[in-house]
Protein backbone atom coordinates (compact mmCIF):
# COMPACT_ATOMS: atom_id res chain seq x y z
CA UNK A 1 0.00 0.00 0.00
CA UNK A 2 2.68 2.42 0.61
CA UNK A 3 4.58 1.95 -2.40
CA UNK A 4 1.95 2.40 -4.77
CA UNK A 5 1.93 5.44 -6.67
CA UNK A 6 -1.14 5.36 -8.36
CA UNK A 7 -3.92 7.54 -6.35
CA UNK A 8 -7.23 6.21 -6.17
CA UNK A 9 -10.10 8.32 -7.50
CA UNK A 10 -10.87 8.48 -3.15
CA UNK A 11 -8.09 10.29 -2.53
CA UNK A 12 -9.00 13.25 -5.16
CA UNK A 13 -12.56 13.11 -3.31
CA UNK A 14 -11.02 13.59 0.38
CA UNK A 15 -8.28 15.40 -0.43
CA UNK A 16 -11.16 17.80 -1.74
CA UNK A 17 -13.36 17.05 1.11
CA UNK A 18 -10.38 18.24 3.80
CA UNK A 19 -9.57 21.32 1.52
CA UNK A 20 -13.13 22.59 2.18
CA UNK A 21 -13.13 21.53 5.84
CA UNK A 22 -10.08 24.14 6.21
CA UNK A 23 -11.64 26.77 4.42
CA UNK A 24 -14.83 26.17 6.60
CA UNK A 25 -12.63 26.66 9.77
CA UNK A 26 -10.19 29.55 8.55
CA UNK A 27 -12.80 31.35 5.76
CA UNK A 28 -14.87 32.90 8.26
CA UNK A 29 -11.83 34.32 10.29
CA UNK A 30 -10.29 35.61 7.47
CA UNK A 31 -13.50 37.30 6.38
CA UNK A 32 -13.64 39.73 9.15
CA UNK A 33 -9.77 40.14 8.81
CA UNK A 34 -10.68 41.95 5.76
CA UNK A 35 -13.71 43.74 6.84
CA UNK A 36 -11.59 45.03 9.60
CA UNK A 37 -9.72 47.16 7.32
CA UNK A 38 -13.16 48.98 6.15
CA UNK A 39 -13.10 52.98 5.45
CA UNK A 40 -14.51 55.25 7.79
CA UNK A 41 -17.97 54.56 6.51
CA UNK A 42 -18.04 50.89 5.80
CA UNK A 43 -19.95 48.70 7.45
CA UNK A 44 -20.31 45.09 9.25
CA UNK A 45 -20.95 43.44 5.80
CA UNK A 46 -19.47 44.06 1.99
CA UNK A 47 -18.73 45.56 0.20
CA UNK A 48 -15.73 47.45 0.76
CA UNK A 49 -16.34 51.30 1.31
CA UNK A 50 -12.27 52.18 0.79
CA UNK A 51 -9.75 50.86 2.38
CA UNK A 52 -7.93 52.11 6.19
CA UNK A 53 -6.81 51.83 9.48
CA UNK A 54 -10.01 53.68 11.01
CA UNK A 55 -11.16 50.56 13.20
CA UNK A 56 -8.04 50.16 14.51
CA UNK A 57 -7.07 53.99 15.78
CA UNK A 58 -10.69 53.61 17.14
CA UNK A 59 -9.85 50.54 18.71
CA UNK A 60 -7.16 52.19 21.42
CA UNK A 61 -9.48 55.48 21.95
CA UNK A 62 -11.16 54.68 25.47
CA UNK A 63 -14.38 55.74 25.46
CA UNK A 64 -15.22 54.24 21.72
CA UNK A 65 -14.38 50.50 22.88
CA UNK A 66 -14.27 50.29 27.17
CA UNK A 67 -11.28 49.77 28.81
CA UNK A 68 -9.35 47.75 25.93
CA UNK A 69 -5.52 48.42 26.82
CA UNK A 70 -6.58 47.33 30.32
CA UNK A 71 -8.41 44.13 29.41
CA UNK A 72 -6.06 43.03 27.33
CA UNK A 73 -3.03 43.69 29.67
CA UNK A 74 -4.67 41.53 32.50
CA UNK A 75 -5.41 38.72 29.88
CA UNK A 76 -1.87 38.62 29.00
CA UNK A 77 -0.99 38.61 32.24
CA UNK A 78 -3.51 36.15 33.59
CA UNK A 79 -2.24 34.04 30.68
CA UNK A 80 1.59 34.06 31.31
CA UNK A 81 0.71 33.04 34.92
CA UNK A 82 -1.74 30.07 34.38
CA UNK A 83 0.96 28.83 31.40
CA UNK A 84 3.65 28.67 34.03
CA UNK A 85 1.55 27.14 36.68
CA UNK A 86 -0.13 24.41 34.27
CA UNK A 87 3.42 23.45 33.27
CA UNK A 88 5.03 23.30 36.87
CA UNK A 89 1.76 21.20 38.21
CA UNK A 90 1.09 18.63 35.28
CA UNK A 91 5.17 18.02 35.14
CA UNK A 92 4.54 17.37 39.10
CA UNK A 93 1.21 15.42 38.76
CA UNK A 94 2.66 14.03 35.65
CA UNK A 95 5.60 12.01 37.69
CA UNK A 96 2.84 11.02 40.62
CA UNK A 97 1.29 9.11 38.32
CA UNK A 98 3.66 7.17 37.09
CA UNK A 99 3.94 5.55 40.79
CA UNK A 100 1.16 3.87 42.00
CA UNK A 101 -0.15 5.70 44.90
CA UNK A 102 -3.59 5.63 46.99
CA UNK A 103 -6.31 7.90 45.51
CA UNK A 104 -4.82 8.27 42.31
CA UNK A 105 -7.78 7.13 40.72
CA UNK A 106 -9.60 9.45 42.31
CA UNK A 107 -7.67 12.43 41.27
CA UNK A 108 -7.51 11.59 37.45
CA UNK A 109 -11.51 11.14 37.62
CA UNK A 110 -11.45 14.74 39.18
CA UNK A 111 -9.21 16.03 36.53
CA UNK A 112 -11.74 14.34 33.87
CA UNK A 113 -14.87 15.56 35.75
CA UNK A 114 -12.96 18.91 35.69
CA UNK A 115 -12.07 19.13 31.65
CA UNK A 116 -16.22 17.82 31.07
CA UNK A 117 -17.64 19.68 33.62
CA UNK A 118 -20.36 22.50 32.25
CA UNK A 119 -17.86 25.70 32.46
CA UNK A 120 -20.61 27.24 33.45
CA UNK A 121 -20.92 25.36 37.00
CA UNK A 122 -17.07 26.44 37.26
CA UNK A 123 -18.14 29.85 37.14
CA UNK A 124 -21.15 29.88 39.63
CA UNK A 125 -19.51 27.57 42.01
CA UNK A 126 -16.54 29.58 42.09
CA UNK A 127 -18.71 32.94 42.35
CA UNK A 128 -20.77 31.51 45.01
CA UNK A 129 -17.57 30.29 47.24
CA UNK A 130 -15.99 33.52 47.55
CA UNK A 131 -19.24 35.33 48.14
CA UNK A 132 -19.91 33.09 51.18
CA UNK A 133 -16.19 33.09 52.44
CA UNK A 134 -15.99 37.11 51.93
CA UNK A 135 -13.43 37.20 49.50
CA UNK A 136 -13.69 39.58 46.25
CA UNK A 137 -13.13 37.54 43.51
CA UNK A 138 -10.36 38.97 41.36
CA UNK A 139 -8.57 38.42 37.72
CA UNK A 140 -5.74 36.93 39.22
CA UNK A 141 -7.50 35.23 41.98
CA UNK A 142 -10.80 33.12 41.58
CA UNK A 143 -10.53 33.63 37.56
CA UNK A 144 -6.95 32.51 37.78
CA UNK A 145 -8.11 29.12 39.76
CA UNK A 146 -10.92 28.44 37.69
CA UNK A 147 -8.65 28.96 34.63
CA UNK A 148 -6.54 26.23 36.24
CA UNK A 149 -9.91 23.65 35.96
CA UNK A 150 -9.57 24.17 32.98
CA UNK A 151 -5.58 24.04 31.44
CA UNK A 152 -4.80 21.26 33.98
CA UNK A 153 -6.56 18.70 32.30
CA UNK A 154 -5.29 19.23 28.83
CA UNK A 155 -1.64 19.11 30.45
CA UNK A 156 -1.72 16.08 32.71
CA UNK A 157 -3.49 14.22 29.25
CA UNK A 158 -0.25 15.31 27.68
CA UNK A 159 1.62 14.25 30.54
CA UNK A 160 -0.04 11.09 30.80
CA UNK A 161 0.71 10.35 27.15
CA UNK A 162 4.61 11.68 27.08
CA UNK A 163 5.53 9.25 30.27
CA UNK A 164 3.74 6.13 28.75
CA UNK A 165 6.72 6.40 25.94
CA UNK A 166 9.15 7.41 28.44
CA UNK A 167 11.92 4.94 28.75
CA UNK A 168 12.93 4.62 32.24
CA UNK A 169 16.48 3.81 31.67
CA UNK A 170 17.67 7.19 31.25
CA UNK A 171 16.75 7.68 34.88
CA UNK A 172 18.32 4.96 35.64
CA UNK A 173 21.41 5.56 34.29
CA UNK A 174 21.52 8.87 36.13
CA UNK A 175 20.60 6.97 39.26
CA UNK A 176 23.75 5.39 38.84
CA UNK A 177 26.00 8.38 38.30
CA UNK A 178 25.15 9.17 41.67
CA UNK A 179 22.72 12.12 40.31
CA UNK A 180 19.97 13.24 43.28
CA UNK A 181 16.09 13.19 42.15
CA UNK A 182 16.63 16.79 41.72
CA UNK A 183 19.21 16.63 39.24
CA UNK A 184 17.80 13.66 37.39
CA UNK A 185 14.89 15.58 37.16
CA UNK A 186 16.81 18.99 35.82
CA UNK A 187 19.27 17.28 33.98
CA UNK A 188 17.57 14.71 32.40
CA UNK A 189 14.08 13.92 31.99
CA UNK A 190 13.09 17.88 31.81
CA UNK A 191 15.22 18.38 28.85
CA UNK A 192 14.08 14.77 27.22
CA UNK A 193 10.47 16.08 27.04
CA UNK A 194 11.48 19.93 27.21
CA UNK A 195 9.10 19.99 23.32
CA UNK A 196 5.91 18.21 25.57
CA UNK A 197 6.31 20.84 28.08
CA UNK A 198 6.62 23.63 25.56
CA UNK A 199 3.40 22.26 24.40
CA UNK A 200 1.62 22.02 27.51
CA UNK A 201 2.60 25.72 28.03
CA UNK A 202 1.42 26.68 24.67
CA UNK A 203 -1.80 25.24 25.98
CA UNK A 204 -2.39 27.11 28.89
CA UNK A 205 -1.42 30.56 27.25
CA UNK A 206 -3.71 29.90 25.05
CA UNK A 207 -6.98 28.33 26.59
CA UNK A 208 -6.54 31.15 29.41
CA UNK A 209 -6.02 34.04 26.95
CA UNK A 210 -9.76 33.21 25.77
CA UNK A 211 -11.59 31.50 28.04
CA UNK A 212 -15.42 33.27 28.65
CA UNK A 213 -17.28 30.99 30.23
CA UNK A 214 -15.24 30.07 33.40
CA UNK A 215 -14.06 33.73 33.96
CA UNK A 216 -17.48 35.35 33.53
CA UNK A 217 -18.90 35.05 37.44
CA UNK A 218 -14.85 34.84 38.94
CA UNK A 219 -13.35 37.56 37.65
CA UNK A 220 -14.21 40.23 40.12
CA UNK A 221 -14.95 43.64 38.72
CA UNK A 222 -11.97 43.97 36.06
CA UNK A 223 -12.85 42.45 32.91
CA UNK A 224 -10.53 40.26 31.32
CA UNK A 225 -10.20 40.22 26.95
CA UNK A 226 -12.79 38.03 26.08
CA UNK A 227 -15.29 39.53 28.79
CA UNK A 228 -14.56 42.92 27.47
CA UNK A 229 -15.07 40.73 23.42
CA UNK A 230 -18.05 39.78 24.99
CA UNK A 231 -19.77 42.69 25.95
CA UNK A 232 -18.78 44.49 22.74
CA UNK A 233 -20.98 41.90 21.03
CA UNK A 234 -24.48 43.19 22.49
CA UNK A 235 -23.60 46.95 21.75
CA UNK A 236 -21.25 47.47 19.19
CA UNK A 237 -22.18 47.58 15.77
CA UNK A 238 -19.22 48.76 13.65
CA UNK A 239 -16.22 47.01 12.03
CA UNK A 240 -14.37 47.84 15.82
CA UNK A 241 -15.59 44.70 16.79
CA UNK A 242 -13.63 43.12 13.95
CA UNK A 243 -10.48 44.89 14.30
CA UNK A 244 -10.42 43.81 17.82
CA UNK A 245 -11.58 40.15 16.36
CA UNK A 246 -8.43 40.29 14.47
CA UNK A 247 -5.58 41.66 16.31
CA UNK A 248 -6.63 39.07 19.38
CA UNK A 249 -6.67 36.52 16.89
CA UNK A 250 -3.65 37.72 15.46
CA UNK A 251 -1.98 37.89 19.04
CA UNK A 252 -2.92 33.76 19.33
CA UNK A 253 -1.65 33.56 15.90
CA UNK A 254 1.68 34.82 16.86
CA UNK A 255 1.94 32.69 20.72
CA UNK A 256 1.51 29.58 18.46
CA UNK A 257 3.83 30.66 15.46
CA UNK A 258 6.18 30.97 18.26
CA UNK A 259 5.62 28.20 19.65
CA UNK A 260 6.17 26.24 16.72
CA UNK A 261 9.36 27.68 16.27
CA UNK A 262 10.66 27.05 19.48
CA UNK A 263 9.90 23.45 18.89
CA UNK A 264 11.54 23.44 15.85
CA UNK A 265 14.76 25.01 17.00
CA UNK A 266 15.33 22.06 19.81
CA UNK A 267 15.03 19.73 17.40
CA UNK A 268 17.03 21.03 15.08
CA UNK A 269 19.59 21.60 18.23
CA UNK A 270 18.76 17.49 19.42
CA UNK A 271 19.37 16.16 15.71
CA UNK A 272 22.70 18.24 15.71
CA UNK A 273 23.98 17.19 19.32
CA UNK A 274 22.78 13.66 17.88
CA UNK A 275 25.08 14.32 14.62
CA UNK A 276 27.58 15.29 16.69
CA UNK A 277 28.03 12.05 18.78
CA UNK B 1 7.43 3.87 50.68
CA UNK B 2 9.64 6.81 50.36
CA UNK B 3 8.42 6.57 46.33
CA UNK B 4 4.69 6.52 47.67
CA UNK B 5 5.68 9.72 49.60
CA UNK B 6 7.07 11.54 47.19
CA UNK B 7 4.14 10.94 44.86
CA UNK B 8 1.75 12.69 47.24
CA UNK B 9 4.43 15.35 47.71
CA UNK B 10 4.09 15.60 43.37
CA UNK B 11 0.09 15.06 43.45
CA UNK B 12 -0.94 17.45 46.24
CA UNK B 13 -0.99 21.06 43.96
CA UNK B 14 -3.37 18.99 41.63
CA UNK B 15 -5.30 17.93 44.44
CA UNK B 16 -5.56 21.10 45.84
CA UNK B 17 -6.61 22.95 42.85
CA UNK B 18 -9.12 19.91 42.15
CA UNK B 19 -10.15 20.56 45.98
CA UNK B 20 -10.44 24.29 46.17
CA UNK B 21 -11.82 25.21 42.68
CA UNK B 22 -13.56 21.72 41.33
CA UNK B 23 -14.85 19.98 44.51
CA UNK B 24 -15.96 22.52 46.88
CA UNK B 25 -17.80 25.24 44.74
CA UNK B 26 -19.35 22.17 43.40
CA UNK B 27 -20.78 21.46 47.12
CA UNK B 28 -21.51 24.77 47.20
CA UNK B 29 -23.90 24.74 44.20
CA UNK B 30 -25.39 21.52 45.65
CA UNK B 31 -25.83 23.43 49.07
CA UNK B 32 -27.32 26.61 47.41
CA UNK B 33 -29.45 25.19 45.14
CA UNK B 34 -31.51 24.97 48.54
CA UNK B 35 -31.57 28.10 49.48
CA UNK B 36 -34.08 30.61 49.52
CA UNK B 37 -33.71 34.04 48.04
CA UNK B 38 -35.88 37.45 47.44
CA UNK B 39 -34.32 40.66 45.03
CA UNK B 40 -31.36 41.50 47.48
CA UNK B 41 -29.62 38.92 48.57
CA UNK B 42 -29.99 35.05 48.96
CA UNK B 43 -31.12 33.62 52.22
CA UNK B 44 -29.65 30.33 54.14
CA UNK B 45 -32.33 27.52 54.41
CA UNK B 46 -33.21 24.01 53.22
CA UNK B 47 -36.67 24.15 50.57
CA UNK B 48 -37.31 22.16 47.74
CA UNK B 49 -39.00 25.48 45.82
CA UNK B 50 -35.85 26.07 43.60
CA UNK B 51 -36.49 22.16 42.30
CA UNK B 52 -40.39 22.26 42.23
CA UNK B 53 -40.70 25.90 40.18
CA UNK B 54 -37.57 24.41 37.96
CA UNK B 55 -39.27 21.36 37.01
CA UNK B 56 -43.03 22.04 36.17
CA UNK B 57 -41.77 25.13 34.70
CA UNK B 58 -42.42 24.39 30.76
CA UNK B 59 -39.23 26.81 30.03
CA UNK B 60 -37.51 24.21 31.33
CA UNK B 61 -38.72 21.62 29.57
CA UNK B 62 -38.72 23.42 25.93
CA UNK B 63 -34.95 24.48 27.10
CA UNK B 64 -33.91 20.86 27.56
CA UNK B 65 -35.37 19.59 23.98
CA UNK B 66 -33.92 22.37 22.56
CA UNK B 67 -30.47 21.83 23.91
CA UNK B 68 -30.40 17.41 23.35
CA UNK B 69 -31.74 18.58 19.57
CA UNK B 70 -28.37 20.94 19.60
CA UNK B 71 -26.20 18.00 21.00
CA UNK B 72 -27.41 15.14 18.65
CA UNK B 73 -27.25 17.11 15.46
CA UNK B 74 -23.84 18.80 16.46
CA UNK B 75 -22.63 15.09 17.14
CA UNK B 76 -23.85 13.71 14.63
CA UNK B 77 -22.73 16.31 11.83
CA UNK B 78 -18.92 16.68 13.74
CA UNK B 79 -18.71 12.81 14.00
CA UNK B 80 -19.26 12.55 10.13
CA UNK B 81 -16.74 15.63 9.42
CA UNK B 82 -14.27 14.34 12.26
CA UNK B 83 -13.98 10.97 11.15
CA UNK B 84 -13.66 11.52 7.60
CA UNK B 85 -11.23 14.40 7.97
CA UNK B 86 -9.35 12.15 10.71
CA UNK B 87 -9.38 9.10 8.23
CA UNK B 88 -8.12 11.02 5.30
CA UNK B 89 -5.29 12.53 7.59
CA UNK B 90 -4.39 9.02 9.08
CA UNK B 91 -4.75 6.78 6.00
CA UNK B 92 -4.71 8.82 2.51
CA UNK B 93 -1.52 11.13 3.66
CA UNK B 94 1.85 9.31 3.15
CA UNK B 95 4.18 11.12 5.20
CA UNK B 96 4.69 12.36 8.52
CA UNK B 97 5.15 15.85 7.42
CA UNK B 98 2.19 16.15 5.62
CA UNK B 99 -0.11 14.78 8.05
CA UNK B 100 1.89 16.84 10.74
CA UNK B 101 0.85 19.98 8.62
CA UNK B 102 -2.28 19.04 8.36
CA UNK B 103 -2.55 18.38 11.76
CA UNK B 104 -1.38 21.59 12.83
CA UNK B 105 -3.94 23.21 10.29
CA UNK B 106 -7.04 21.41 12.19
CA UNK B 107 -6.03 22.52 15.29
CA UNK B 108 -4.86 25.76 15.17
CA UNK B 109 -8.11 27.66 15.39
CA UNK B 110 -9.06 25.55 18.14
CA UNK B 111 -5.99 27.80 19.80
CA UNK B 112 -8.01 31.12 19.07
CA UNK B 113 -10.87 33.23 20.62
CA UNK B 114 -14.25 30.72 20.57
CA UNK B 115 -16.34 34.37 20.69
CA UNK B 116 -14.25 36.00 17.84
CA UNK B 117 -14.91 32.79 15.33
CA UNK B 118 -18.80 33.04 15.95
CA UNK B 119 -18.70 36.72 15.23
CA UNK B 120 -16.95 36.10 12.25
CA UNK B 121 -20.00 34.03 10.76
CA UNK B 122 -21.76 37.41 11.15
CA UNK B 123 -20.36 38.83 7.94
CA UNK B 124 -21.16 35.73 5.88
CA UNK B 125 -24.89 34.70 7.15
CA UNK B 126 -26.38 38.11 7.65
CA UNK B 127 -28.90 39.47 5.41
CA UNK B 128 -26.78 41.35 3.41
CA UNK B 129 -23.91 39.01 3.87
CA UNK B 130 -22.01 37.40 1.46
CA UNK B 131 -23.89 34.20 1.46
CA UNK B 132 -27.10 36.20 0.46
CA UNK B 133 -25.58 38.70 -1.68
CA UNK B 134 -23.53 35.51 -3.56
CA UNK B 135 -27.12 33.88 -4.02
CA UNK B 136 -28.77 36.69 -4.99
CA UNK B 137 -26.19 37.47 -7.47
CA UNK B 138 -26.34 34.26 -9.09
CA UNK B 139 -30.13 34.20 -9.15
CA UNK B 140 -31.17 31.23 -6.54
CA UNK B 141 -32.95 33.50 -4.78
CA UNK B 142 -34.18 36.87 -5.04
CA UNK B 143 -34.90 37.92 -1.57
CA UNK B 144 -32.10 37.18 1.27
CA UNK B 145 -32.67 34.16 3.39
CA UNK B 146 -33.52 34.71 6.74
CA UNK B 147 -33.20 31.46 8.23
CA UNK B 148 -28.93 31.76 7.75
CA UNK B 149 -28.26 33.82 11.30
CA UNK B 150 -29.76 33.88 14.15
CA UNK B 151 -31.36 30.35 14.03
CA UNK B 152 -31.16 27.19 15.13
CA UNK B 153 -29.42 26.41 11.65
CA UNK B 154 -26.62 29.14 12.49
CA UNK B 155 -26.23 27.94 16.07
CA UNK B 156 -25.28 24.06 15.15
CA UNK B 157 -23.38 25.58 12.15
CA UNK B 158 -21.18 27.59 15.16
CA UNK B 159 -21.25 23.91 16.88
CA UNK B 160 -19.77 22.12 14.36
CA UNK B 161 -17.20 24.79 13.46
CA UNK B 162 -15.98 25.03 16.98
CA UNK B 163 -16.09 21.62 18.31
CA UNK B 164 -15.41 18.92 15.53
CA UNK B 165 -12.00 19.54 16.40
CA UNK B 166 -12.81 17.44 19.42
CA UNK B 167 -13.79 14.57 17.53
CA UNK B 168 -10.41 14.70 14.67
CA UNK B 169 -7.97 14.86 17.46
CA UNK B 170 -8.83 11.42 19.39
CA UNK B 171 -10.45 9.82 16.47
CA UNK B 172 -6.63 10.34 14.71
CA UNK B 173 -4.75 8.99 18.12
CA UNK B 174 -6.89 5.53 17.78
CA UNK B 175 -6.59 5.70 13.75
CA UNK B 176 -2.62 6.59 13.94
CA UNK B 177 -2.21 2.90 16.17
CA UNK B 178 -4.16 0.87 14.11
CA UNK B 179 -2.29 -1.81 12.46
CA UNK B 180 -1.15 -1.43 8.82
CA UNK B 181 -1.38 -4.41 8.38
CA UNK B 182 -4.83 -5.15 9.22
CA UNK B 183 -6.13 -3.00 6.40
CA UNK B 184 -3.86 -5.36 4.22
CA UNK B 185 -5.00 -8.05 5.43
CA UNK B 186 -8.45 -7.43 4.76
CA UNK B 187 -7.77 -5.89 1.17
CA UNK B 188 -5.89 -9.51 0.57
CA UNK B 189 -9.11 -11.03 1.81
CA UNK B 190 -11.05 -9.34 -0.54
CA UNK B 191 -12.44 -6.75 1.31
CA UNK B 192 -13.86 -3.53 -0.73
CA UNK B 193 -12.59 -0.10 0.37
CA UNK B 194 -16.42 0.32 2.44
CA UNK B 195 -15.57 -2.92 4.07
CA UNK B 196 -12.49 -1.83 5.60
CA UNK B 197 -13.86 1.51 7.00
CA UNK B 198 -17.20 -0.10 8.43
CA UNK B 199 -15.93 -3.83 9.82
CA UNK B 200 -12.28 -2.97 10.52
CA UNK B 201 -11.11 0.84 11.24
CA UNK B 202 -14.61 1.95 12.54
CA UNK B 203 -14.20 -0.97 15.33
CA UNK B 204 -10.23 -0.27 16.04
CA UNK B 205 -11.20 3.84 16.05
CA UNK B 206 -14.17 2.91 18.93
CA UNK B 207 -12.48 4.50 21.85
CA UNK B 208 -11.52 7.82 19.66
CA UNK B 209 -15.02 7.86 18.66
CA UNK B 210 -16.30 8.02 22.01
CA UNK B 211 -14.12 10.42 23.67
CA UNK B 212 -14.81 12.83 20.93
CA UNK B 213 -18.95 11.88 21.37
CA UNK B 214 -18.18 12.91 25.13
CA UNK B 215 -16.59 15.99 24.39
CA UNK B 216 -18.74 17.21 21.93
CA UNK B 217 -21.99 16.27 24.03
CA UNK B 218 -20.60 17.38 27.13
CA UNK B 219 -19.63 21.04 25.23
CA UNK B 220 -22.90 21.44 23.80
CA UNK B 221 -25.02 20.73 26.71
CA UNK B 222 -23.09 23.06 28.75
CA UNK B 223 -22.86 25.79 26.46
CA UNK B 224 -25.19 29.31 27.03
CA UNK B 225 -22.70 31.38 25.04
CA UNK B 226 -23.35 30.08 21.45
CA UNK B 227 -26.90 29.77 21.88
CA UNK B 228 -27.34 33.27 23.23
CA UNK B 229 -24.59 35.03 20.09
CA UNK B 230 -25.98 33.04 17.30
CA UNK B 231 -29.65 32.59 17.85
CA UNK B 232 -29.49 36.22 18.72
CA UNK B 233 -31.35 35.45 21.63
CA UNK B 234 -34.44 33.51 20.12
CA UNK B 235 -33.48 30.44 21.67
CA UNK B 236 -32.67 29.32 24.73
CA UNK B 237 -30.66 26.07 26.24
CA UNK B 238 -30.59 25.04 29.39
CA UNK B 239 -26.88 26.53 30.07
CA UNK B 240 -28.13 30.08 28.97
CA UNK B 241 -31.59 29.46 31.21
CA UNK B 242 -28.69 29.26 33.88
CA UNK B 243 -26.97 32.37 33.14
CA UNK B 244 -29.60 34.32 33.12
CA UNK B 245 -30.43 33.56 36.48
CA UNK B 246 -27.31 34.35 37.24
CA UNK B 247 -28.05 37.79 35.49
CA UNK B 248 -30.48 38.33 37.67
CA UNK B 249 -28.35 37.40 40.88
CA UNK B 250 -31.36 34.29 41.36
CA UNK B 251 -28.50 32.11 42.48
CA UNK B 252 -30.35 29.92 44.23
CA UNK B 253 -32.56 29.18 40.90
CA UNK B 254 -29.47 28.98 39.01
CA UNK B 255 -27.92 26.76 41.33
CA UNK B 256 -30.85 24.66 40.96
CA UNK B 257 -30.44 24.50 37.27
CA UNK B 258 -27.01 23.45 37.38
CA UNK B 259 -27.60 20.64 39.80
CA UNK B 260 -30.08 19.41 37.66
CA UNK B 261 -27.67 19.90 34.28
CA UNK B 262 -24.67 18.51 36.03
CA UNK B 263 -26.90 15.03 36.80
CA UNK B 264 -28.16 14.58 32.81
CA UNK B 265 -24.59 15.08 32.00
CA UNK B 266 -23.49 12.56 34.27
CA UNK B 267 -25.98 10.50 33.36
CA UNK B 268 -25.02 10.57 29.60
CA UNK B 269 -21.32 10.07 30.70
CA UNK B 270 -22.25 7.08 32.70
CA UNK B 271 -23.76 5.56 29.64
CA UNK B 272 -21.06 6.53 27.17
CA UNK B 273 -18.12 5.68 29.46
CA UNK B 274 -19.27 2.06 28.90
CA UNK B 275 -18.24 2.38 25.64
CA UNK B 276 -14.20 3.21 26.63
CA UNK B 277 -12.09 2.81 28.62
CA UNK B 278 -10.17 6.36 28.52
CA UNK B 279 -7.03 5.33 30.99
CA UNK B 280 -6.19 2.53 28.77
CA UNK B 281 -6.01 4.66 26.17
CA UNK B 282 -3.51 7.46 26.29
Amino acid sequence: MQNSTKRPMSFYFLTAFFALFILFLYGPTLTIGILSFQGPSGGLTFPMNGVSLHWYYKLFEQQAVGDFGGSLTRSLLLALAVMVTTVVISLSAGMAFRKKFKGSGVLFYLTIVSLIIPSILISLGIGLLFNQVGIEPTWYGSAFGAHLTWTLPFGLLIMFAVFNRFDKSYEAAARDMCATPFQTLRYVVVPLILPSLVGVGLFGFTLSYDEFARTIMTSGSQNTLPLEIFGMTTNVTTPVLYALGTLTTFISFVVIVGTLFILHMLKRRRNRAAIGK
Amino acid sequence: MENAKSAYLQALPLFMIMLIFLVIPTIMIVIVSFWDYNAFSVIPDFIWDNYDFLLTSSVTWQAYAKTLFYAVTSWALTLLIGFTAAHYMAFHLRTTKSQTICFLLATVPFLTSNIIRMISWIPLLGRNGLVNQTLQAVGLTDHPLEFLLYSDFSVVLAFVHLYTLFMVVPIFNSMMRIDRKLVEAAIDAGATPWQVITQVIIPLSKSGITIGTIFVFTLVMGDFITVRLMSGGLSASVGLLIYNEISLLQYPAAAAGAVTLLATVLIMLAILFRFANIRKDL
